[in-house]
């Protein structure tokens, strides 16, 4: 292969799947239909998960070059998710704006995938699970719906000419290596790199970048019938008695050691 | 139509969660008026075929192929994709791991199914099965039904059916050699490897104090270092810690680290993912320290202290020294 073209195949165009979730302190309640919480009242945040896959995204188009797209289906308040995509350094955004309440996994990909065609990228990032609904599915159903190879809970992504070499994470600390054509879709597992903040000037510059807006029907995406139904949230029970300890804290702490020592009689 | 366990075993070992997820089918598959089957997938299961027909199932399925010696996603989802076709399974049932998580969603969706993932408890009612999985990292539980044809999809959180319940009998093994060739695979995967020796055994450790995100920046870890050292307690960590690089990846507790069992644990700042649950469900007597009382790790302790970290840490290395 000739070098200019070598070069020029190692440029990589990412796009980066992207979620806006509840932030991780909310305190939740039960919506009165009993079918998604009360979102009133709620602060909002990137799902972390997908903060690592969007940080893995960076770091490869920082190594090869090309560029990196955010994708984030959701509400309209998910451009504040959107803006700090770009502002970490995200080259460009597409926004699906539709209802984040869509609780069925399949459903919610298809629309992605139906934007992610669009872009013909090389490779697709989405983090492994999203800390609201925990299906833990959207990145191997895209996967599947754009005819990609895949690989899941994934710490290291090393991009080679037309084939990509990673490190996925097995159970019990151990690890192997995978290897697959490009394009394909990983999932990228919390901890990849460090996480990077947006800058001052990542700031000021993610305003003026492109941010393409559709919606499902636009990108010409039918609601299907979901193959499994909601049918109540709630709160889980307890199903341990807890001997808790609350107000002053010197007098919780010599409570606990006390029970630590003469009831539990671990100490 | 009835329920299908599908096993997972590496180099003829079982998983240890199989045979809780075949405990499950047999209890889904009675509560249904139904029977189970198992099938295991892999080259030279004829052992663990064996092992199965000892158990009370109508039928244990041994996919048998070369190409699935080695996990990857193409070759599983092609060959269960086939059998299910094939055997026509009411509902398949899977344990919730890595290798599932890996390809579970891509069988489901290549048969237009969504499969319920991670799914903690179920209940029957008029012959409907109702499955119950967690939302919010385990502060919000839903009620999920099927609602469009067979086959259903679910795999079984770690622990949350008893192997032991698993009930003798027998049944006839059928050999099942799924159509698969070389070029349907697109990944290649390398031999597992682990990265290093472990310095710190925290499996043997007696007395373990676990820190979270509660402790808020890498400076703090030293308030938790004093409080382990006096109770004489090892010290260790929540995933996010370790990924921060606050503490190494040697002291991680959880489905990604070391599974611990000591007298106590003590987990400060740790909200209680199931992730790290996992990890330490095996403890004797667990104590959480925690600002949120709704924290789900709160569901798991005997003895818990709702409180800021930053205050009551300092007042029990004080307790501890009285």
């Amino acid at each position: 292969m000739p070098a200019q073209q070598a070069e020029a195949r190692a440029t990589m165009k990412i796009v980066v799947a992207i979620k806006q979730v509840p932030a991780r302190d909310s305190q939740l309640r039960v919506a009165a239909s009993g079918r998604w919480i009360e979102e009133e009242g709620l602060e909002y945040e990137i799902n972390e998960p997908d903060a690592y896959a969007l940080e893995a995204g960076l770091r490869l188009k920082e190594k090869h070059g090309g560029e990196v797209i955010a994708l984030c289906a959701g509400p309209a308040r998910a451009a504040k998710a959107i803006l700090e995509a770009l502002a970490k350094g995200a080259d460009r955004a597409i926004h699906i704006e539709e209802d984040a309440t869509a609780l069925d996994p399949l459903a919610r990909a298809r629309q992605l995938a139906a934007a992610v065609k669009s872009e013909a990228p090389d490779l697709v990032l989405t983090g492994l699970q999203s800390e609201d609904l925990g299906y833990g599915q959207t990145g191997v159903i895209l996967a599947e719906l754009l005819g990609l190879p895949h690989s899941t809970i994934i710490m290291e992504i090393e991009a080679l000419p037309g084939v990509i070499r990673v490190k996925r994470e097995l159970e019990d600390g151990w690890f192997q290596h995978v290897e697959m054509p490009l394009p394909a879709l990983i999932a990228v597992q919390s901890g990849i790199g460090k996480l990077r903040y947006a800058t001052l000037m990542g700031i000021k510059k993610a305003k003026s970048k492109e941010v393409r807006r559709v919606t499902a029907a636009s990108l010409g995406v039918e609601p299907g019938a979901p193959s499994i139904s909601v049918e109540r949230l709630y709160l889980p029970e307890r199903t341990k008695r807890t001997q808790l300890f609350e107000g002053d804290p010197k007098q919780a702490a010599a409570q606990l050691v006390e029970k630590l020592r003469f009831e539990a009689r671990v100490l | 139509m009835s329920v299908l366990a599908v096993l997972e075993q590496r180099g003829g070992q079982w998983h240890r969660m199989s045979f809780e997820t075949l405990a499950a089918a047999q209890q889904m598959a009675e509560e249904l008026g139904t029977t189970a089957s198992a099938a295991v997938l892999g080259h030279g299961v004829d052992a663990l075929a064996k092992e199965l027909a000892a158990k009370r199932l109508d039928r244990v399925y041994a996919l048998e192929h070369e190409l699935l010696k080695e996990y990857t996603p193409d070759a599983f989802t092609l060959a269960l994709a086939e059998h299910i076709d094939r055997s026509k399974p009411a509902l398949v049932l899977f344990p919730h791991t890595y290798q599932v998580r890996d390809f579970l969603p891509k069988l489901a969706t290549r048969l237009d199914r969504i499969a319920v993932s991670d799914v903690v408890a179920h209940r029957v009612e008029g012959g409907t099965l109702t499955l119950v999985r967690q939302l919010f990292q385990g502060k919000v539980n839903v009620d999920v039904c099927f609602s469009g044809a067979a086959p259903h999809f679910a795999s079984l959180q770690a622990g949350a059916y008893r192997a032991d319940r698993v009930v003798a009998g027998s049944a006839a093994v059928e050999a099942v050699a799924p159509a698969l060739s070389p070029s349907g695979i697109r990944t290649r995967p390398g031999e597992p490897f682990r990265e290093s020796q472990r310095a710190v055994d925290l499996s043997a450790a007696e007395l373990i104090v676990s820190v979270g995100r509660g402790i808020k920046e890498a400076g703090n870890i030293p308030l938790i270092e004093n409080l382990a050292k006096a109770l004489g307690a090892e010290l260790a960590a929540s995933r996010p810690i370790c990924d921060a690089g606050w503490l190494p990846m040697e002291r991680q507790v959880g489905s990604s680290g070391q599974t611990v069992a000591p007298k106590l644990y003590m987990a400060v700042g740790i909200s209680g993912a199931i992730q790290h649950l996992v990890g330490m469900k095996g403890a004797r007597t667990v104590v959480a320290i925690n600002k949120d009382a709704d924290a789900p790790i709160f569901e798991i302790a005997d003895y818990g202290i709702v409180g800021d970290l930053f205050q009551v840490v300092p007042a029990l290395i004080d307790a501890l020294k009285k």
